[in-house]
């Protein structure tokens, strides 16, 4: 019994770590239909700006809380950065975006290297979140309660944004008519710089939580970057429904199969189960009505 | 329907005028010959020349993308998979061969529990390996394909989904530790279907074979261009409803032309194992995967010869800079992705009069984007003249 | 007419073939690969092969380093035959195929006398076959997983025996029953547990679990719930790199505790404490041969040494000292054998020994192994690690644990 709960919050945790990672990109490539490959650096870059952040301010929890303010904006500036001198001109060539961004990370990857040091470096948790809570007779880590939290409040303020604000009008309005949308005034240009900018932010947030759980390197990015998209391709474009509910499933059935098998082929067997899933569902889970063809 | 292998003929007028154009293609593949066959094993050394069989083994991947990607307009991420398998069955032979009828390779008498697993066995035959090298690939490619393209699943999804599989892949061979040696993978192989591999004479004919492989490639990939295949594939990556209108199923040609560029990347695979000594599951994930692309980027996509040439002409940069500047080499590699796809999406063929335009109207255009997802299909970048314009609704 | 072009490109293969297969029949290899190294100078040239990009720069960096102090120290003092080093750097970029094609280069086109370096067990088996055929010298200094003694490779890392075998030496000393194994997904943690499981069985310690992660593993959420499900009352671990990161924080923040579940850790060295961040590995042990704090005055001159070539910050660990370490008995073979010659160098290398920072070390002729005596360390609030248990000698070398009964089938 206790397995099976610890296990659960477990798939919950590691599906909160996902959605974290993939909420961004649902942005960018749900909403705009660009493949960041670099997204797993601007966690990578948010990463380090924790780092720095509590190399300036002592208090382990301040800097906590204030790295995750800018690492959105550290994450958000880099992503606008390579939005108006590369994806922009772009946004045809969905395909070529992705070797490019490919380059731009390894770029970052190869830069953090050459600034920070090859060797990882260290982020402190603040004294409140480290050890266990009781929950249910278990002991849950408060970091991953932590992370869980800083989830559920993105998706939760992406929703509403997205949802009741002008800015989500915009979004939503370009995302299903861009032509449309133009003709009634709506600049989609700065539209797509916005969401650019939100989606490359919440990467940073993401690798600001990160580093409550694993090592801050340079390659950190690397090792989220494919999960992220699978997450996003299975949860469907344009809905942030299906990636919510894509990054809990893909969270809880890794930590099921790891549990009754190994590390190594529970990653096999999510890979398998989502090329199959996608046999049944191509569209993924949640997807807009449209009548394009494709 | 199956458009592959129909190499029909053009007609008269349209022969007529590629004249010339075949008589630069043979004047090409002449030459061509004469430098890798001639004058490249008469130059260097044998440790340069063990290097360009090498370089010519990785081309042969570069050459297959070419195929898929550059003319079929499916950018695959994960060729690492089929260079990998290629590979590790090679390799698995050599061990078998090293090890003698019924031995057991080393690695699985210090890591495993001492005996060959059944599925090794039949690759003690070299003729089921040759024929595994090839088939293997091609079925794996041909069974994702279908599961893949007949969903019409395509462009980013096609990509992320090859990435995936070029991770799990990795993390597959490094986890059966016992049957394919983990991260070490395969290696120490003494012999080559009998023929001594530490003989500089054997690894000149080695080199003789890689460069062989690869012209046939090219010229495998010259013919199925000017088949209907290839006038059908470029379709598809252009407007692929309209080919499924015209009564054309875009799964099967998009299915073929991936199963060729795997095929290849298989063949790559067996032969750099000889050639350099070793496979493991480095040469095969999603890093190894993109570096394929790198080349064919660079050299020009939807070129005969821009992606052999950008592969080799990337392999000899990165040997030859990452020695004196090896941080540099990294953000040369990212500069130049970000440079040329960015802003001559051509690739360096598409500089200057390299490029060959077909002079019959049929221009063989390389500067075409990628497929375009669905609301920005209204506007075609590229004029095209075989397909009559039009807007899909 | 394509077709023509075809015939062309396999006309050319085949004349390959035919070509290759009349000579390729009559030619044996023989010793086609004789040395180029050339002596005839003031100087020789060495080849150091590290990876300077990629993953593991991280790591072989810090062996680079120590690798060229030792050069620069050697060069100032004369020499080795009174011929100064000239060394060529090359970069293995963390791919096990450029260490074999970096490796050949430094043989047959730069003409080293001897090539230092590698890092990975997969780095290693690449380069083998290089050394082997081409009858050269390297010199590996990491620890590895044993089960391998190649005339052409001089190993001055610690093999199983020496490191290993002395951590479940020191946890059944420790009086612990329930060991938990978890691993990175490669060869040195796999063969590692292989022996420990066979150990465990000979003196009644339970292996109570056995998990592996796949290199860059990030959630041990999993993993680390099994551990604390299994009552273990020790922790072997043989994690690599980024992965110690992640499996550490888990490990405090589930409430385990050194007091507890001890974690013997083989792969972390000076170099990785910071980065892991020491409030979530102090107290921690490690098995090693080497630590900065080592009282000795061999290694009170290295460590001075090395901080004043690379500054203050910089630590000094195991890989790094076996790699200074090995420079210096390659001069003691070259200078016993008073020649470059591979095989005079081979020859001469049996008791070869070395006033090394972590004590005398003498060279096994017969496997090519280095004794060394083994230390478990605890980590301290400083990021140093202090010797915390020794087997007080130098413990020989035995690749192939023969000298042990429980390893019986174990190779």
């Amino acid at each position: 019994m206790d397995a099976l709960f610890s296990q659960l919050f477990a798939g919950l945790s590691l599906g909160s770590v996902l959605l974290l990672a993939a909420l961004g990109l649902a942005l960018t490539f749900g909403q705009m239909g660009v493949i960041n490959m670099a997204h797993g650096e601007f966690m990578m870059a948010g990463a380090y700006t924790a780092y720095v952040v509590q190399s300036l301010i002592a208090d382990a929890g301040v800097s906590l809380l204030v790295s995750l303010v800018v690492g959105f904006l550290v994450g958000g500036l880099l992503g606008l950065v390579l939005e108006v001198t590369l994806v922009s001109r772009m946004y045809r060539r969905p395909l070529d975006t992705l070797l490019v961004t490919w380059g731009v990370a390894l770029v970052l990857q190869q830069a953090a290297r050459d600034i920070f040091g090859a060797p990882n470096v260290d982020v402190r948790a603040p004294a409140w979140l480290s050890g266990a809570v009781e929950l249910f007779g278990l002991g849950v880590p408060r970091t991953r309660l932590f992370i869980l939290l800083v989830a559920v409040v993105c998706v939760t303020a992406l929703a509403l944004v997205l949802k009741l604000t002008p800015l989500g009008r915009r979004i939503r309005a370009t995302v299903q008519n861009r032509d449309l949308a133009e003709t009634s005034g709506i600049s989609t240009r700065a539209t797509d710089r916005l969401t650019f900018f939100v989606g490359s932010g919440i990467a940073g947030v993401a690798g600001v939580a990160l580093t409550l759980l694993g090592s801050i390197g340079p390659t950190l990015g690397t090792a989220y970057i494919v999960d992220a998209f699978l997450v996003v391709v299975a949860g469907g474009i344009g809905q942030l429904k299906g990636t919510v509910i894509a990054a809990f499933s893909l969270g809880l059935l890794q930590a099921t199969f790891e549990y009754s098998t190994t590390a190594s082929i529970a990653k096999v067997l999510l890979f398998v189960v989502i090329v199959a899933f996608l046999q049944v569902r191509p569209q993924g889970l949640v997807s807009l009505r449209t009548r394009s063809l494709a | 329907m199956s458009p592959a292998g129909t190499a029909e003929r053009r007609g008269g007028a349209v022969g007529r005028l590629l004249t010339g154009e075949r008589v630069r293609t043979l004047a090409g593949f002449a030459v061509a010959a004469v430098a890798l066959f001639g004058v490249a094993p008469a130059l260097l050394s044998d440790f340069r020349l063990g290097l360009l069989a090498k370089f010519c083994c990785l081309a042969m991947v570069a050459v297959g993308i070419g195929l898929a990607w550059g003319r079929g307009g499916m950018l695959t991420l994960g060729q690492g998979v089929y260079f990998g398998l290629g590979g590790y069955l090679m390799a698995m032979h050599l061990k078998l061969a090293d090890a003698g009828p019924g031995g057991v390779p080393d690695f699985m008498l210090l890591y495993g529990d001492g005996t060959v697993p059944g599925w090794w066995e039949p690759l003690r035959s070299p003729v089921v390996t040759v024929v595994a090298i090839v088939l293997v690939p091609v079925a794996l490619a041909s069974a994702l394909g279908f599961a893949v393209f007949t969903r019409r699943v395509r462009g980013a999804y096609f990509a992320i989904l090859s990435q995936a599989l070029a991770a799990a892949f990795a993390i597959l061979l490094v986890g059966q530790q016992k049957v394919t040696g983990g991260t070490n993978g395969l290696n120490g192989f003494r012999s080559f279907f009998g023929y001594d591999l530490a003989d500089p004479v054997n690894k000149e004919m080695l080199y003789l074979i890689a460069a062989g492989t690869l012209l046939a490639m090219v010229a495998i990939v010259r013919l199925l261009m000017r088949s209907r295949f290839g006038e059908l594939l470029v379709a598809v990556r252009d407007q692929e409803n309209r080919v499924r209108f015209l009564g054309y199923d875009p799964a099967a040609v998009k299915v073929v032309a991936y199963a060729v560029a795997a095929a290849f990347a298989g063949i790559g695979g067996a032969l750099f194992v000889p050639i350099v000594g070793i496979i493991s599951p480095a040469d095969v994930g999603v890093v190894p995967s993109i570096g394929f692309l790198v080349g064919v980027a660079i050299g020009g996509r939807a070129t005969l010869l821009g992606p052999v040439l950008g592969a080799l002409a990337v392999s000899w940069a990165q040997t030859s800079l990452s020695e004196q500047f090896p941080s540099f080499w990294t953000y040369f590699q990212g500069a130049l992705f970000i440079v040329v796809v960015a802003f001559l999406p051509g690739g360096l063929a598409s500089l200057g009069g390299v490029r060959r335009r077909w002079r019959a109207g049929r221009a063989e255009r390389d500067d075409v984007p990628d497929e375009v997802p669905a609301r920005a299909a209204q506007a075609p970048t590229t004029p095209s003249e075989t397909v009559t314009s039009g807007s899909t609704p | 007419m394509a077709a023509l072009a075809v015939a062309l490109g396999l006309t050319g293969c085949g004349g390959a073939r035919t070509d290759a297969g009349s000579s390729g029949g009559s030619t044996s290899s023989g010793d086609a690969a004789a040395s180029c190294v050339d002596t005839s100078g003031d100087s020789v040239k060495i080849g150091f092969l590290n990876s300077l990009s990629g993953t593991m720069a991280i790591s072989e960096q810090t062996v680079r380093d120590a690798l060229d102090l030792a050069a620069e120290e050697i060069n100032a003092d004369g020499g080795v035959l009174g011929k100064q080093l000239e060394v060529v750097g090359e970069d293995g970029a963390s791919e096990p195929t450029v260490f074999a094609e970096k490796a050949e280069k430094l043989v047959s086109s730069d003409c080293v006398a001897a090539v230092f370096g590698g890092w990975t067990s997969s780095s290693r088996k690449a380069m083998l076959p290089v050394f082997e055929s081409k009858d050269a010298l390297l010199f590996y200094p990491v620890q590895y997983e044993g089960l391998e003694a190649s005339p052409n490779i001089f190993y001055t890392g610690a093999t199983t025996n020496q490191q290993i075998v002395p951590g479940m030496d020191y946890l059944k000393e420790q009086g612990k029953t329930k060991v938990f194994l978890v691993g990175s997904d490669y060869v040195f943690p796999r063969t590692a547990n292989k022996i420990i499981n066979a150990y465990a069985e000979a003196n009644g310690i339970e292996i109570v679990g056995e998990e592996y992660a796949p290199l860059g593993h990030t959630d041990f959420s999993t993993i680390v719930n099994k551990l604390k499900a299994s009552g273990a009352d020790a922790v072997f671990n043989t994690l690599n790199g980024d992965s110690n990161v992640a499996f550490f924080k888990e490990y405090k923040n589930v409430g385990l505790g050194v007091d507890t579940t001890p974690v013997v850790s083989v792969s972390i060295a000076e170099e990785e404490v910071g980065g892991i961040g020491v409030e979530n590995i102090e107290g921690q042990l490690t098995a090693w041969n080497y630590y900065q704090t080592v009282e000795s005055p061999a290694n009170t001159t290295f460590v001075e040494a090395f901080k004043a070539k690379y500054g203050e910050d910089r630590v000094t660990s195991d890989p790094m000292e076996a790699a200074y370490t090995s420079l210096y008995l390659w001069k003691g073979m070259v200078e016993k054998a008073e020649s470059f010659d591979v095989a005079a160098v081979q020859d001469a290398a049996d008791g070869v020994t070395f006033e090394a920072p972590e004590g005398t070390v003498t060279v096994n002729g017969e496997n090519h192994h280095i004794a060394k005596t083994a230390l478990i360390g605890k980590i301290g609030a400083d990021g140093l690690i202090y010797t915390e248990w020794s087997s007080d000698e130098a413990i020989e070398p035995d690749p192939f644990l023969e000298g042990y009964d429980w390893a019986e089938g174990l190779s």
